[in-house]
């Protein structure tokens, strides 16, 4: 009970320290919406409504793998700089328990990049969204953006030993764009990178947010995208304390 | 001979790092920062780690309060292994440094410090009058809204004690906290310091200012590239000169190899040059009963000589002595 209280307001305070900048807001929506606009000029040629549904529920989770991967990548990296990285590992709460609101914050931007994206289709190109089981197709959106930003928990704690890690991050973006199948559709893929779709999770969530739309059960898709979110989560909570391990070892929790 | 009552024990505590020089061709260089350091608090006691840059205080505190692992040696605090009991001391013990870093900017002060109670498990009930209670110590009250970014140094660091005692915990670590803050301000922070030790709590403080080691602490050790070279009561170190008086000369450009056949003069136990403005001012340490003074000028050879003075040493003498390494 009173970790949930914990997390609920270290969430809330780290998801102030990340939408204070109006700047930052801008890009979390500006990028987003022109990926957007742009898958969805290419599938327009072909004129072909289904096809544009699909482009604009891929752009949206496009939207959030974008602005998480770049950023998660540096999420602890972020706290090192400032000095508070020091601070919150010796503070008695597990590391885990400090990186996972911090997470959730992130999320919730993209999250907002996600309505967005979808207010933005609709505007510019008329393309309302048909869906057909609606608590389905708002808990797969809510599943895709938790395990996207559980993914961006475990790319964090993964590559901040390394001074890269920013790169790393940007050089997961395009690759993902792929694998998810966001805007292509992932039949077209060769066959042997398809394992490595399934071991993401944002691709069952986005294949969940499509069969709610069009009305099949997702709950198959949800139930591997929240398999695969809980294993990201394990996964990350054993790094992150390998890894404060490891700082306290070779000193490199402060790096002043 | 390990008091258990002691609050804090260091056992010939080690730290060694390994640094990596060069893009391709990796050279690794081993520091010993820390070699061999012991020493013991009591609860209640107010203990100064001194000593110049470098000498390994920073690390040695942060061994102590489990930021770092030590390479060998051992360490407990309130009774609690800091390597195998890493939760229970990070409960009671509280961590501050001195600068401006380690806080949210984008948060206000009144938010950090909420940030910090959860993360220290302050319940719901105790926070707010806590931290009430603890922006009315470290006089920011009515500044809390506001976001660090605007806050100044001195606002920071009050803050920072602050966040450090959210959590009411019996040992306080504070690493150099009167850094860059001007002379006021690190006057009210000797005042809350001393506001501490009346509180019945166990404080470790490093610091560069003599002033500050002779006003607040019960006991002092000197720490000298990673050892400890002398260790008592402010009194006791005083002692180590006391005995003694100083001599100090007036010199407009004094040549070393003059210092340094000052030194050789019997009686003289250390001599350091000290800039002040125009003038170098050799400093000597006498020892009891020597009259050195027609020596020393004489060594002093066709330097300009202003004015001559003798006093009592200082706290200051005999850490200049210490880590100067004028063991005789
Ligand atoms: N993370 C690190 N990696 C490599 N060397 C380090 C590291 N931290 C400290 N050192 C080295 O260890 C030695 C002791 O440093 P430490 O910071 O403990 O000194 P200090 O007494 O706190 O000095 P100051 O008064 O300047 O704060 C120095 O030589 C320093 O260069
Ligand atoms: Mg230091």
């Amino acid at each position: 009970m009173s970790r949930l209280r914990q997390l609920w307001v270290c969430y809330r305070l780290q998801l102030k320290v990340m939408m204070f900048s109006p700047f930052e807001g801008f890009l979390q929506v500006f990028f987003p919406l022109m990926f957007a606009t742009a898958a969805l000029l290419v599938y327009r040629v072909n004129n072909d409504p289904e096809a544009m549904l699909y482009a604009g529920i891929g752009a949206a989770a496009m939207g959030i793998w974008t602005s998480q991967t770049t950023t998660a990548a540096t999420l602890v990296q972020r706290e090192r700089w400032a000095g508070t990285l020091e601070l919150v590992v010796a503070a008695p709460t597990p590391f885990a328990f400090v990186v996972l609101p911090i997470t959730f914050g992130m999320a919730t931007l993209g999250l907002y990049s996600v309505v967005a994206v979808v207010l933005w289709d609709w505007w510019l190109f008329d393309l309302p969204l048909q869906v057909e089981n609606w608590p389905g197709f708002v808990l797969s959106i809510l599943m895709a953006t938790f395990t996207i930003a559980l993914f961006g928990f475990l790319l964090s704690v993964t590559v901040v030993r390394y001074r890269t890690a920013w790169a790393i991050g940007s050089a997961l973006e395009y690759p993902g764009w792929l694998l998810c199948g966001f805007v292509v559709p992932l039949a077209l893929l060769p066959g042997w990178v398809q394992p490595l779709s399934w071991a993401r999770a944002p691709t069952w969530g986005v294949q969940a947010m499509r069969a709610s739309a069009a009305g099949e059960s997702p709950w198959f898709d949800l139930a591997m995208c929240a398999a695969v979110g809980l294993a990201y989560a394990l996964l990350a909570a054993w790094l992150g304390n390998r890894l404060i391990d490891s700082a306290r070892r070779h000193a490199t929790l402060s790096l002043t | 001979m390990t008091d258990p009552q002691a609050a804090v024990v260091a056992r010939d505590l080690r730290r060694t790092f390994t640094t990596r020089q060069g893009m391709f061709r990796q050279t690794h260089k081993t520091v010993e920062a820390v070699k061999g350091v012991s020493f013991e608090i009591a609860p209640g006691e107010l203990f100064g780690l001194l000593g110049p840059n470098g000498a390994g205080k920073t690390t040695t505190i942060k061994m102590l309060i489990t930021l770092l692992l030590p390479t060998s040696g051992s360490a407990s605090v309130l009774g609690r292994d800091v390597v195998e009991d890493v939760r229970e001391v990070r409960r009671r013990i509280g961590y501050v440094f001195g600068g401006d870093r380690g806080l949210y900017e984008r948060l206000s002060g009144l938010d950090n410090l909420r940030y910090f109670s959860e993360l220290y498990g302050v319940s719901p009930r105790e926070q707010k009058q806590r931290i009430g209670e603890l922006l009315e110590l470290v006089g920011l009250t009515g500044r809390e809204e506001e976001k660090v970014e605007g806050y100044s140094r001195g606002m920071r660091q009050r803050l920072h004690i602050a966040r450090g005692l959210l959590h009411d915990p019996d040992v306080f670590f504070l690493d150099e906290p009167s850094i860059g803050i001007d002379p006021v301000g690190a006057r009210e922070l000797r005042a809350t310091v001393a506001g501490l030790r009346e509180q019945g709590k166990t404080v470790l403080l490093t610091t560069h200012y003599m002033f500050e080691a002779d006003e607040l602490c019960d006991r002092i050790a000197v720490i000298r590239e990673g050892e400890i070279v002398a260790e008592g009561t402010p009194a006791d170190l005083k002692g180590l000169v006391s005995a003694g008086r100083v001599l100090e000369v007036e010199t407009y450009g004094v040549a070393d190899a003059e210092v340094a056949s000052v030194r050789e003069v019997p009686g003289v136990r250390s001599a350091i040059v000290e800039e002040r403005g125009q003038v170098q001012v050799l400093v000597v340490s006498v020892e009891p009963g020597a009259e050195v003074t027609q020596q020393v000028l004489a060594r002093l050879g066709d330097t300009r000589v202003g004015r001559l003075s003798h006093r009592e040493p200082t706290l200051e003498d005999a850490y200049v002595e210490l880590v100067t390494g004028a063991d005789a």
